[in-house]
């Protein structure tokens, strides 16, 4: 687990991505707004945000997912073990996908090929990145599920998508994306559809893969507590742009931005019953029609004149600790909250 | 309560207070059919033998992961649903014998709020004639009378009057759920079904529509029988707490004690499998294996000892049906092998029981 | 021939047409507002529109705008089989009537028995599947095995054996003939869409209200289905149009010497190779037709997607 960047390369390395949606002309949805980060090799990174973020926007760009109207903007970098990704024709780009770089996702069901059996569809990935025979490729899947820990795996290999629990659907997906031993996993909410004990295996399942196989993780989630128990290093993202960047440990111990700082208080956590949650004030505002200056400064606490006017930079916070917020500059002000109206700071 | 009553179904009575409402032994299979004649094949046991009450301005949460028969459960209550076998008595009147505008008269006081904020709100109707609907149908306003309470009620939920010509789609999911909130309200119940309301909005907004119905509850004296999945949204909100695990209720105690001190194995595994928010306490899960059983094939016995991690366990559990018992002052159990227990040794033995019961509460929850 | 009367029909054709294309500029929320704004953004639905709206009005008027009466017959022997000219634009029959005449009274006939027709199938499918769909088990069972059954019948050879038994057919049976044999595609449509909005959250809400059935079908159930009903109505006017135009060709339709497109096709056939624009001036306006509602029929598919509304 590196946690410090200038020990290695970094494997991933984005650097001002945009990736807006030019929909009728008229209106141009900014979801991915000039976002950068690194991923370190053998590291899990967590990003989060809620809905409408451009969480999972980032994650399919990188992967040159994006359909029209969609686009990646000119100016946009994404380098992958010294290679940049966006300036790949389609053939090597499908190289990677699956291959050195994989994916699973939230709901494995609209995933998985309903016509086909899990264990065609697990083979199918070694038959198309390798010369594996078609034999070899079902004894590698067979395998793999094994390995995912899916019970009597010759049996389910035999199977259909849904002829499988959710549990092992998601297990099933692992298996396939794991199967070309990928430098880079990007899990993108793997396990927002599932109850609360299968998310406990899955976790589990994906951190003890990650030391077995030593690849690293994108965690894509909007919960917390996920982020809290996987990642080492986290981006909370809001409004197309990453607002903070911090190790783990940092970031819930002394989270700078105040976004972050009302997310971690409006979460109802086991074991601390309050009266009343901490709310922010206010819905997310549409990619179309980012607020000017800073995007939160409508519903933050702490906003004066400056967060309406000035879009805040990246502050440098502290190790690995940077905030997009002008508190950075002017710390006094988070103690004295410029808005007699606004929620009282906590 | 001395001796332990299943039927009773009450983890702390109130002294005195009678329950507003109260469930015993509510039932709801689906047939399982086939063929063009429909021929019955089977059923799926989505409740199967469920007890509970709520008494007047508390909370009741259900909780318990997908399939376990929480959402039936609730619908069931109000009839929207039909019972398959069971009782149900709101506020003394015999809830399935009712009809026709007897029937009527009583959805007044018992309404619903939904998980899904899209699929809940008529898209071709505006936010005004949503709301307005209950009043309608009861009766209880008219012309500017209705339009004055649809803007009342609109501001008692946290929107502006003025979106009540406007449609559903125009709003975000939290502003959506609050539409929702003011339908049910319309009619002035006293006991709302809460179904998932919180489970498909964002963290902020979440806790926008918690607060919301914590005040509502205040003001009007709400009782709410709270379905939901998520432990910690449970904990912040329920005054009392019952477990559900295929069709069954496990575990029924006050919110507190449940959390401090979770008897049934499942509970225990529940509450361990929760993710904390707080990177420095490295907690021991309880990894339960395999998935919850199909409720269409559920197992005999105990409906959880397929994965059931108590050191216990034995064939007693594969054959008996734990009866749902009281094991410390309010607070019920579904489990032969946590003490104390009604099912006496001898009786587990002449099941296959080999293993004495003892409680056990595993260090992953110290 | 009445220049006036032409310059009023190009006037009320324009000004229809802007008021759909400034419909819809409004703030208003409402789903149909919207579903009309995106309708007109879909260039070829609204070319498509416009051309149906020009047709109608065209119809409306024919027996002012026709220059000559479509039945009479002013001189079989030397001006029958004119080709196209100033007078005669369409040319004439063999009859020595008006081709151009008999097409725009046979745009009246053809529409008016398609847009009858669609009514009654319209009518009856949504009337059947909503039953259906709302009332479920056995009874919906039954129902769509009757629909079945139905299907199973061929549509053109059922309505020939009984155009021809019951010669000749008043137009109001042709009508209802029509209509009847049309509807199992759109109660299908509407019984499927009923069946996804029952289980739907909004309803459960009603009923928890105290909601009756028969107000929770008006109010929730069946403003919902009008969208794929709207759709299969379009697209059911282009075959009905074209059902009808092969049942007058093959002589057991509209009877001469009413002008429809399709007998009027049948009055050039056998030298269509000479005599070309006989046959080919009303079959043209069949092929502009049946593409106007089917480009209509799919605009309207996109722009009333429910996907989109709640999104």
């Amino acid at each position: 687990m590196t946690s410090t960047p200038a020990a290695s390369a970094p494997l991933l390395s984005i650097r001002d991505l945009s990736t807006w949606f030019h929909t009728g002309g008229r209106s141009v949805a900014r979801a991915v707004d000039g976002v950068s980060f690194d991923v370190m090799p053998h590291e899990t990174v967590g990003l989060v945000g809620e809905s409408g973020c451009g969480k999972s926007v980032t994650s399919l760009s990188i992967l040159r997912l994006i359909e029209r109207p969609g686009r990646i903007e000119p100016g946009s970098r994404i380098d992958f073990e010294g290679r940049d990704l966006l300036s790949l024709d389609d053939r090597a780009i499908r190289a990677i996908r699956g291959n050195r770089i994989s994916m699973i996702f939230q709901e494995p069901m609209t995933s998985l090929n309903p016509v086909f059996t899990v264990g065609d569809q697990i083979a199918e990935v070694a038959r198309v990145h390798s010369t594996a025979s078609r034999r070899e490729a079902w004894e590698r899947a067979v395998d793999m599920l094994q390995q995912v820990g899916v019970p009597a795996p010759a049996d389910r290999a035999r199977e259909y998508p849904h002829q499988l629990s959710g549990g092992l659907r998601q297990r099933a997906m692992i298996a396939m994306a794991l199967m070309m031993h990928p430098a880079l996993l990007i899990a993108d909410e793997p396990t927002t559809a599932l109850d609360v004990t299968i998310q406990a295996q899955i976790l589990e399942l994906l951190a003890e893969l990650q030391t077995r196989v030593g690849m690293s993780i994108l965690l894509i989630t909007h919960d917390l507590g996920v982020i809290a128990e996987s990642a080492t290093r986290v981006l909370v993202m809001y409004a197309g742009q990453i607002v903070e960047e911090a190790p783990v440990r940092t970031l819930f111990d002394a989270a700078h931005h105040p976004y972050t700082e009302g997310l971690l208080s409006a979460m109802p956590r086991l074991g601390d019953r309050r009266e009343r949650l901490t709310v922010i004030p206010g819905t997310v505002p549409s990619p179309t029609q980012w607020p000017a200056g800073c995007r939160f400064h409508d519903r933050c606490a702490y906003a004066w004149d400056r967060c309406r006017t000035d879009a805040p930079p990246l502050y440098q916070i502290g190790a690995g600790h940077v905030s997009r917020c002008h508190l950075a500059a002017e710390p006094a002000r988070r103690r004295a909250p410029a808005f007699a109206a606004a929620a009282p700071a906590s | 309560m001395t001796a332990p009553n299943a039927a009773s179904a009450r983890s702390a009575p109130p002294n005195g207070i009678a329950p507003l409402l109260a469930v015993r032994d509510l039932v709801k299979h689906f047939p399982i059919t086939r063929g063009v004649f429909r021929r019955r094949v089977g059923a799926v046991r989505a409740v199967d033998g469920v007890s509970l009450d709520v008494f007047p301005g508390e909370t009741l949460a259900l909780v318990g992961e997908s399939g376990c028969g929480k959402t039936t459960t609730g619908r069931a209550i109000l009839r929207l649903i039909e019972p398959s076998a069971g009782e149900i008595r709101f506020d003394g009147a015999d809830v399935r014998a009712l009809g026709g505008d007897a029937l009527r008269r009583l959805r007044r006081q018992m309404q619903i709020i939904f998980q899904d904020p899209f699929s809940s709100l008529n898209p071709r109707m505006t936010v005004g004639a949503i709301v307005r609907e209950g009043l309608t149908i009861h009766k209880l306003a008219e012309g500017e009378a209705a339009d004055a309470r649809v803007r009342e009620l609109l501001d008692e939920v946290g929107l502006r009057a003025d979106v009540a010509s406007r449609y559903p789609h125009e709003f975000s999911g939290g502003q959506r759920q609050r539409i929702g909130i003011a339908r049910a309200l319309a009619v002035e119940p006293r006991f709302i079904v809460c179904d998932e309301p919180v489970s498909a909005l964002d963290v902020s907004v979440q806790a926008q529509v918690i607060n919301l119905l914590e005040d509502l509850q205040r003001e009007h004296g709400l009782a709410y029988l709270f379905i939901a999945h998520d432990l910690s949204v449970v904990e912040h909100i329920a005054d009392r707490v019952a477990v559900m695990y295929l069709g069954h209720i496990v575990e029924l105690a006050d919110a507190d004690e449940l959390y401090r001190r979770p008897i049934m194995p499942y509970t225990q595994a529940l509450l361990s499998a929760v993710p904390v928010p707080d990177p420095t306490r490295q907690r021991h899960r309880i990894i339960l294996s395999g998935d919850v059983p199909s409720p269409a094939n559920p197992p005999s016995g105990c409906p959880f000892h397929p994965r059931c991690p108590h050191p216990r366990k034995d064939d007693a559990c594969t054959r008996l049906v734990p009866p749902l018992e009281e094991k410390e002052p309010g607070h019920l159990v579904a489990c032969i092998k946590q003490t104390p227990t009604t099912v006496s040794w001898p009786e587990q033995q002449s099941a296959g029981g080999t293993m004495q019961p003892e409680r056990i509460i595993p260090d992953a929850l110290g | 021939m009445h220049p006036l009367v032409w310059i009023a029909a190009a006037v009320l054709t324009t000004l229809a047409c802007g008021a759909i294309a400034r419909a819809g500029d409004g703030d208003s929320g409402s789903p149909w507002r919207i579903a009309l704004t995106r309708l007109r953004d879909n260039h070829a639905a609204f070319a498509a529109l416009c051309v149906i709206v020009a047709l109608l009005i065209v119809a409306a008027l024919a027996p002012w705008l026709a220059p000559y009466s479509p039945i009479a017959q002013p001189d079989i022997v030397r001006l029958k089989n004119l080709p196209p000219s100033l007078a005669h634009p369409f040319g004439t029959d063999f009859a020595s009537r008006d081709v151009f005449s008999r097409a725009l009274y046979g745009a009246r006939v053809s529409l008016s028995v398609a847009l009858l027709a669609i009514v009654v199938s319209a009518s009856v499918g949504t009337a059947y599947g909503a039953i259906a769909g709302y009332v479920g088990g056995r009874i919906d069972t039954l129902m769509m095995r009757l629909i079945d059954a139905g299907l199973s019948v061929p549509r053109i050879l059922l309505l020939i054996a009984v155009l021809a038994l019951w010669a000749p057919v008043p137009l109001p049976v042709l009508v209802l003939l029509l209509g009847l044999t049309g509807w199992f595609g759109v109660s299908r449509v509407v019984r499927a869409q009923v069946l996804s909005l029952r289980e739907r959250d909004m309803v459960v809400a009603a009923r928890a209200l105290g909601a009756s059935d028969r107000e929770i079908l008006w109010r929730h159930i069946l403003p919902n289905v009008l969208s794929p009903v709207i759709v299969s109505i379009t697209l059911g006017i282009a075959n009905v149009l074209i059902v009808e135009a092969g049942l007058s060709y093959l002589g057991v339709g509209v009877r001469p010497p009413s002008a429809s497109w399709g007998n009027m096709i049948l009055d050039g056939a056998d030298e269509i190779a000479s005599l070309w624009w006989i046959s080919t001036f009303p079959g043209l306006a069949i092929v502009v037709t049946v593409m106007a509602f089917n480009l209509l029929g799919d605009g309207l598919r996109d722009a009333l997607d429910p996907r989109q509304v709640d999104g």
